[in-house]
């Protein structure tokens, strides 16, 4: 399939197509397959055909702008070729210097959320109420309803915001939590030796 | 300055500070009665009145007094105090193995996130609020115009009218009770307004109550209660007691 492929006009979902394209390039944010069709007032599976072929058309190297499917929809991006030239023109307010207390909080709400404060400072061991601020502001996360057991405190999620600064379709795409945490195993057998050593 | 010596006096406790360290140790004195800013206080005050700074004496108070504050702190919270004292060293070694596990997974999870966003720092897109035309309702299905009416005219109906019959009050003349109190007054000096009206209606003891007020401002007789909703005792003007509370010498 490396020729190139043209959107023939003979092609029935030509016409599908533009609309589609033209409706992502008015959006901020991504948009699922679902929004499109409602908005073009067609078929899903319709739909996404025709993003298959604006994908065709809109992918690196071959175009200034990209079809991504990210935050579980489908938006434009500047490709990466046009990056440099993207920094110069605009700011990222919403990742630049993250710290690593945010970045650990933000794990800790993606995994775990939505979640509370108390849940972030009992897993770090430290307050956690800036980092949450930061993140808030920055529009990483979001406040998700009130958890009724814990007196009611604020719950947080991330935002789809956050899966496409970070280059995530979804949450899924993170690593499995099983999978991280390497070397656990041995300061647990080095905390048993200890406790042993007590206990003799 | 010996912070054994110290001298305090408070609400729970009045004595020298070992005095009060012996006796909590023993359990004869309840923390949770004790102020421990108040000793502090004394400490301080006793410190500046000797106008030099001993650091020994501070160093040695600091120490006394978290202990104290320690053993209060855990007097306040008794089943968690119980709780971390169960733990045996290998239940703490797991407990303590399975926090770090938990906070090292996050502090990964939070690597992979630094690094993603290294990888992913080149892509540029637009931000900014949604503004998304609102959600075209679904419109309703067809209905039959007849059908519509029939029900908009069972709504038209004008509904029954309310009585308010039991509304009308009768409120019996204020003269009829102005005259039934003066002609009790005549035969006694004082009786009590609960055992007068106490058969009448509500209504009847209000209008017998404005009657009541009517005669103090007349000045013809004086009212006296000892508290709120206390018995309202009332008197003739001529035979009022000097000792008791009224509303005139209020």
């Amino acid at each position: 399939m490396d020729a190139p492929l043209r959107l023939i006009a003979s092609n029935p979902l030509d016409q599908l197509a533009k609309t589609v394209e033209a409706l992502l390039v008015v959006a901020s944010a991504p948009l699922t397959a679902q929004d499109l069709a409602e908005a073009a007032a067609d078929d899903p599976e319709r739909v996404e055909a025709a993003l298959g072929l604006v994908g065709e058309r809109y992918r690196e190297g071959r175009s200034g702008i990209v079809l991504e499917h990210v935050a579980g929809g489908w938006a434009f991006r500047a490709s990466r070729e046009a990056a440099e030239a993207c920094a110069r023109l605009i700011e990222k307010p919403a990742q630049r210097n993250l710290s690593q207390a945010a970045l650990e909080t933000l794990a800790i709400v993606a995994y775990l959320g939505p979640c509370t404060r108390p849940d972030v400072t009992r897993i770090r061991g430290v307050a956690a109420d800036s980092a949450v601020a930061s993140l808030l502001e920055r529009g990483l996360i979001s406040e998700a309803g009130r958890d009724e057991e814990a007196g009611g405190a604020i719950r947080y999620r991330t935002t789809p915001l956050f899966e496409r600064v970070f280059g995530l379709e979804s949450l899924s795409e993170l690593p499995r939590l099983d999978d991280l945490g390497a070397g656990v195993d041995e300061i647990r057998d080095r905390l048993h030796a200890v406790a042993e050593k007590r206990t003799a | 300055m010996i912070v054994r010596e110290l001298e305090l006096d408070l609400d729970a406790f009045e004595g020298p500070f070992d005095l009060l360290l012996t006796l909590v140790l023993k359990d004869e004195l309840d923390l949770v009665e004790l102020d421990v800013a108040a000793i502090v206080l004394a400490f301080l005050e006793r410190l500046f009145e000797r106008d030099e700074l001993d650091l020994d004496a501070c160093g040695e108070f600091l120490v006394l007094i978290s202990a104290l504050l320690e053993l209060k702190a855990r007097g306040l919270f008794p089943e968690e105090a119980a709780e971390l004292a169960e733990l045996e060293p290998e239940q703490a070694a797991e407990e303590l193995a399975r926090r770090l596990a938990e906070y090292r997974r996050m502090k990964e999870a939070a690597g992979w996130l630094r690094e993603r966003l290294e990888v992913e720092g080149d892509r540029y897109f637009r931000i900014g609020p949604a503004p998304l035309a609102p959600k075209v309702e679904p419109t309703l299905a067809p209905h039959d115009p007849a059908r519509l009416a029939a029900a908009l005219r069972l709504m038209a109906v004008p509904p029954p009218e309310v009585s308010l019959a039991h509304m009308a009050l009768r409120f019996p003349p204020v003269v009829q009770f102005l005259e039934r109190f003066r002609s009790v007054l005549k035969r006694r000096s004082r009786f009590d307004f609960d055992q007068e009206v106490g058969e009448l209606s509500r209504i009847e003891q209000a209008v017998a109550f404005l009657a009541l007020l009517e005669l103090r401002r007349e000045g013809e007789i004086s009212i006296e209660q000892a508290a709120p909703f206390a018995p309202i005792r009332i008197s003739r003007s001529d035979v009022e007691r000097e000792d008791s509370w009224t509303l005139r010498s209020a």
